[in-house]
């Protein structure tokens, strides 16, 4: 599969050499092709993501592995389990017609008048753009991020807990204890959830706004990397457009692959542990 | 001296009984957080769907803007047909795999077979899209349900093939060994007995890799592109449920927004369902295990 995608993008990487990734420019009709508007927005909204989605996730993993009770435990999981099934396209598609106007009405206006003065928060809110798919991002990697999460603090021992109140411990102390042991652990879970998220295809696709720039402020659209893929892809003219995508997704795959495979060894890593245990 | 120190550790104990409080409340905040957007996606799709499906929506050709009437039954088919092809070949691939990992789990090979499918679930779908446009849309020079099959098969693969290895390896060793002590291969052994008793949990798990893929979008989008009819060829486009929702969610016309909203139901729907008796069959799975 490597090998089919690096002949395929040959023609673009002899054209562009490593300027490729370093050039903003995107133009099909002057056939200059720079992928680094989209790696851009790529990276931009997959942190949005995780910032949001982080403090959520561990907060309900530490809910589930600790607080609720049992039948509130097994029916939770199970809404987080569909809301993981619920197909990207979907989220997608709320996302423009329920997320974007929220997000041009009230919650942008809102931001600019609290925090107008960064340079982040400035500019026309159009609903479209960074934020908003940073937001919808979030909302798809947050069952990822507390499922896994959830197990690495269930693999904590009890014993550790049970150490820790009869010193004294507030609760809250005793799982601070627990989630200082499990945090390589969660640290994978949220690496995992980035691969996801920088990976994401339709939902993103669909608001972050599909324009090639790169602007300081979040309510700007912008372009990612697998967007500019699906929407280029199909229609694309000419053997260098072509390979230009290829060589866009040759670099999403790389990112992705590094990502990932970082966050199997931590994983791994925990989980082996607690094997032994 | 004495009582001073008391009282700093008891406004310390205060303190920390606070920022106890406090955090504990706001874990379950967030998981209030996260089940709000659930339950508003889930129903605001219900709702928007509900108005706008009726008996034409799942019986009709698409119509062209402005004319009345009309729906997706051509995508739906397609949507079945394409998976229909995934299936046949992705499941058998995972399967075999994921018996192969986990009967002959010490060799060096099904280590490097694990590591190939933990990678290949994270690998985007746009990128499977991308390798089956390099290796089957260009050779043949057009788009067709074919592509659109196999791609959706890779990314069964490895969900395949992971539910495959932990129900294989839930079968308690002495059923192998009474097996093979009577003097059946190890080939029947796997076939008739290791994987008779785990087929339960292996076809929950197929059931998994057809709802996750029955949602794709991304890979089919230049594998099987589309089309607006009745197509009754595997070798040409062929049009699909989710393509087809998002060609009309990115349309400028309300009523084709509606359509697309239907489409969303019934594809939230399938998902749902499977997802559900998913849950039942493993759960009667697990109270037999306890």
């Amino acid at each position: 599969m490597i090998y089919e995608m690096y002949r395929d993008s040959l023609a673009s990487r002899d054209a562009f050499g490593f300027g490729f990734i370093f050039s903003g420019e995107w133009e099909p009709v002057k056939e200059r092709f720079g992928a680094l508007t989209f790696i851009y927005g790529t990276v931009i909204s997959s942190l949005i993501a995780l910032i949001i989605a982080l403090p959520v996730s561990i907060g309900i993993a530490i809910f589930l592995s600790e607080l609720a009770p049992n039948i509130i435990k097994t029916s939770f999981s199970f809404l987080i389990e569909i809301l993981a099934a619920i197909p990207s396209i979907i989220y997608g598609f709320w996302g423009i017609f329920v997320l974007a106007p929220f997000m041009r009405l009230s919650f942008q206006p809102f931001l600019q008048s609290t925090f107008g003065w960064l340079p982040l928060f400035q500019g026309t809110p159009i609903g479209v753009g960074l934020l908003t798919a940073g937001i919808i991002l979030a909302i798809m990697i947050t069952p990822i991020i507390s499922a896994i999460s959830r197990d690495v603090l269930k693999a904590i021992p009890k014993s550790q807990r049970e150490a820790a109140y009869a010193l004294g411990a507030t609760r809250w102390e005793a799982i601070k204890m627990a989630l200082l042991n499990a945090k390589s652990g969660i640290l994978g879970a949220t690496v995992l959830g980035l691969g996801r998220a920088v990976g994401e295809t339709m939902a993103v696709t669909m608001v972050i706004g599909n324009r090639s720039q790169i602007k300081a402020s979040l309510f700007e659209p912008a372009y990612s990397m697998a967007s500019v893929i699906a929407n280029e892809f199909a229609e694309a003219s000419g053997h260098l457009h072509i390979s230009s995508l290829i060589e866009v997704g040759l670099i999403l795959f790389a990112v992705t692959f590094i990502i990932n495979s970082f966050a199997r060894l931590l994983i791994y890593s925990v989980t082996k542990k607690s094997d032994i245990r | 001296m004495e009582l001073n120190t008391l009282n700093i550790s008891k406004s310390n104990l205060a303190k920390r009984k606070a920022i106890n409080i406090l955090m504990l409340s706001l874990c379950i905040v967030s998981a209030l957080i996260a089940i709000v957007p659930l339950f508003y996606i889930f129903f605001y799709t219900a709702t928007a769907g509900l108005s706008s499906i009726n008996l034409d929506f799942l019986t009709q050709l698409p119509k062209p803007v402005g004319e009345a009437g009309g729906g997706m039954a051509n995508a739906i088919v397609g949507s079945m047909i394409i998976i229909g092809i995934g299936s046949l070949f992705g499941i058998p691939i995972g399967l075999l795999s994921g018996i192969y990992v986990a009967e002959y789990s010490k060799t060096f090979f099904s280590n490097i077979i694990k590591f190939v499918t933990d990678v290949l679930s994270g690998v985007p779908s746009i990128i499977i899209g991308i390798f089956v446009y390099g290796i089957v849309v260009l050779p043949m020079h057009r788009f067709s349900a074919y592509a659109g099959g196999i791609a959706l098969g890779i990314i069964m693969i490895p969900t395949v093939t992971r539910i495959t290895e932990e129900m294989l390896k839930l079968v308690p060793t002495s059923l192998r060994e009474a097996s093979l002590a009577l003097g059946i291969s190890r080939w029947k052994t796997t076939l008739m007995i290791v994987l008779r008793t785990a087929s339960g949990g292996i076809i929950t798990g197929i059931l998994l890799a057809v709802s996750r893929v029955a949602g794709e979008t991304a890979p089919l989008l230049f594998t099987s592109f589309g089309n607006t009819f009745w197509s009754n060829s595997l070798d040409s486009p062929m049009a699909s449920l989710p393509v087809q929702i998002f060609n009309y969610a990115i349309s400028p016309y309300e009523e084709w927004h509606r359509k697309a909203w239907a489409g969303a139901f019934v594809l939230v729907f399938i998902v749902f369902v499977i997802s559900i008796v998913v849950r039942i069959v493993t759960r009667n799975k697990f109270s037999q295990n306890l």
